[in-house]
């Protein structure tokens, strides 16, 4: 509890700070990149519904997703607290490579906890990783995934909490890291709905995106939540198909209770145990979501679909072919909740993807599923 | 008072600490942990901790991780450890059950704690529940008789001591370090002093727990607090056997070990209520 005592302090003073958030503000602009594109996709929108798509462009942020939004903002923090070591944890990679990144760039000690299985099907992230001089581990107790490396980041946590601060990625954890996380990514949704309304001159009549923690929906729902006749549409991995039971679509499949200090939805049997999840895209693969969608759920003002490995890659491919976007699969799930969510909507729409991240790091895995190359994976 | 509460009493009026050990439900079987922590009773502990085995133990270490990863693999179930409190608390040890929150949460406050007291259960420590997030186990604890057992850190500041300490029954269980179970070469250097500041807020017997291995450690904790708490230490020996009844007599002898060495420090001049 101190801990979390001395970072929500920590993060309330840095707040109210305007040097502080000067300092984010500046890296956030010279080093991230931000403003974020936004983008419209003409080619792509007449697969869905014909009417207009948008799509915020956290891909071209530096490090290749939303991701880093937040880590400038907790290493800002880390180095406010004093402390000269991060750990993190990591599904995809995409979070630890941007924690790393951050590291470096502030002169942090860094390591990075990521289940031994998506070391695995995210080789490339680990060798990045690595080489901006981060300590990576491979977790290999229990399903080897993401909420495994999440346990053992606590576990150092808890151990060197004098020294470390906890870089958690999305807005998941205990107070205050869902609402600092968001804070962080908030950015998004300021930005795009001042975009949107520059080009098109109104508001959109949804604002989507891919949800396995929730930081990049998060980011980009929040400053559309006073905006009652905006949907917001959270997609989450619905893997092989939620009658299947091997997915990892919170929302869609869960139930209320207390996972990693939050109380929130998550997925778990009758005992209460945590259930294992399977999504195609690592960054989704998470059984529990941020206590702030379970809200947005809960008052109907969010509301979420479980998309699966098939619809996104299937979207994955759209995007490619009719953009010249080759998205990250996480992001695709948003993209496959434009494909369906446009002819709901009709011709009239105007739709808001959030982008959260490029596909780089999963050409190999969409080469192999799309049959262009065959063979074991590199 | 509490059966707890008169096992703390017990040791003190024989001027030793009391022996707390700790086995997880369900390994190396059901059946095989309830002989295992009944023979831990036997031998000496003088209070018992049944762990529920849990998918996401966040505050134990690789012999705890894995021997309930074992008992989950193996099929156990919550109501398995009931049957396991039952019978452990049957054979005249007071039984605690130590749990992640989620567990309960799940079944239900009201229902587990019924189903606890009826099993003949003594309370719960509860690692991951904080005080503000236990109104209904409190009331449910109330009244069923039931002990809510709380953790404090070296970490924790005096004012969490003193909120934590308000809500706690039967004893106070306090961390010797910060970090996860396991056993160590050396008993935290904080535990000490943690174990003085808990008897500033309460007269609650406090125990301290993490990384007590051996009978010497046992003493030179006895030499300061009303309890020591041993987990990890005994899960090993069942890991580490070659079958069961191997790891069962392995428990048996740490618990006699361990009851020594709680009673190596008795001071005439200790002072206990």
């Amino acid at each position: 509890m101190s801990a979390l005592e001395e970072l929500t302090a920590a993060y309330l003073s840095a707040k109210a700070d305007p040097a502080f958030q000067a300092d984010l503000a500046a890296l956030l602009r010279d080093y991230a990149g931000r403003p974020t594109l936004l983008t419209e996709v003409p080619r792509f929108a007449a697969e869905a519904g014909g009417g207009r798509v948008f799509l915020k462009r956290e891909d071209l942020a530096h490090t290749g997703s939303h991701k880093i939004n937040n880590v400038l903002g907790q290493a800002l923090l880390t180095r406010r607290m004093g402390k000269t070591r991060v750990i993190a944890e990591t599904g995809a990679g995409q979070h630890g490579v941007a924690t790393a990144t951050a590291c470096a760039l502030l002169g942090l000690d860094c390591t990075v906890y990521m289940g031994e299985e998506d070391t695995r099907r995210q080789a490339l992230n680990v060798a990045r990783m690595r080489m901006l001089g981060a300590e990576v581990v491979a977790v290999t107790n229990g399903s080897r995934t993401l909420k495994d490396a999440i346990n053992e980041a606590f576990r150092d946590w808890v151990t060197t909490v004098e020294t470390t601060h906890y870089c958690i990625g999305s807005v998941m954890g205990p107070h205050p890291f869902p609402v600092m996380v968001r804070d962080f990514q908030r950015v998004i949704g300021v930005e795009a709905r001042e975009q949107v309304l520059a080009a098109a001159g109104r508001l959109p009549d949804a604002v989507i995106a891919c949800v396995g923690g929730g930081s990049n929906a998060i980011g980009a729902f929040h400053a559309f939540i006073p905006d009652d006749g905006v949907r917001l549409i959270g997609c989450e991995a619905g893997g092989d198909g939620l009658a299947t039971g091997r997915h990892a679509a919170t929302l869609a499949g869960g139930s209320a209770g207390v996972i990693h200090g939050m109380r929130t939805y998550l997925l778990q049997d009758g005992d209460g145990q945590t259930l294992e999840t399977h999504s195609i895209s690592a960054g989704l693969d998470y059984p529990g979501v941020g206590p702030e969608h379970s809200w947005l759920h809960d008052t109907g003002r969010a509301s979420y679909r479980a998309v699966t490995d098939a619809e996104a890659m299937d979207a994955f491919a759209v995007l490619c072919r009719t953009e010249g976007i080759i998205p990250a699969i996480e992001s695709a799930h948003a993209l496959a909740g434009a494909l369906q969510v446009g002819p709901e909507l009709g011709p009239d729409a105007l739709l808001l993807v959030n982008l959260s991240g490029r596909g780089d790091k999963d050409v190999d895995i969409a080469a192999r599923y799309f049959g262009h190359v065959t063979g074991p994976a590199q | 008072m509490s059966a707890v509460a008169g096992a703390f009493r017990n040791a003190a009026e024989q001027h030793r600490a009391a022996l707390v050990g700790y086995l997880p439900a369900g390994f190396p079987s059901v059946p095989g942990a309830i002989e295992a922590a009944i023979a831990m009773a036997e031998a000496g502990a003088d209070i018992v901790e049944i762990g529920l085995p849990y998918s996401d133990p966040l505050m134990d270490g690789p012999v705890i991780q894995e021997a309930t990863r074992r008992a989950l693999a193996g099929g156990t179930r919550v109501a398995d450890v009931l049957r396991t409190v039952q019978a452990v608390a049957g054979a005249g040890v007071p039984t605690l059950i130590m749990t992640y929150w989620n567990p309960v949460d799940h079944y239900g406050v009201a229902a587990f704690a019924r189903d606890l007291a009826n099993a003949g259960g003594s309370g719960l420590i509860t690692p991951d529940l904080t005080p503000e997030e236990a109104g209904p186990w409190l009331e449910a604890a109330a009244d069923r008789g039931l002990d809510p057992v709380f953790l404090v850190a070296p970490s924790s500041s005096d004012e969490r001591i003193n909120l934590i300490t308000s809500v706690c029954g039967g004893f106070v269980y306090a961390a010797s370090l910060m970090g996860t179970t396991g056993t160590r070469d050396a008993v935290g250097g904080q535990a000490a002093g943690l174990v003085q500041r808990v008897r500033g807020c309460t007269s609650l017997p406090v125990a301290v727990g993490l990384g007590v291995r051996d009978r010497a450690q046992a003493a030179q904790v006895a030499g300061f607090a009303d309890g020591v708490i041993v987990g990890s230490a005994f899960v090993s020996r069942l890991l580490g056997a070659e079958d069961t009844t191997a790891g069962i007599a392995a428990v048996r002898d740490l618990a006699s070990d361990l009851a020594a060495g709680v009673r190596d420090s008795a001071v005439a001049s200790r002072s206990r209520s």
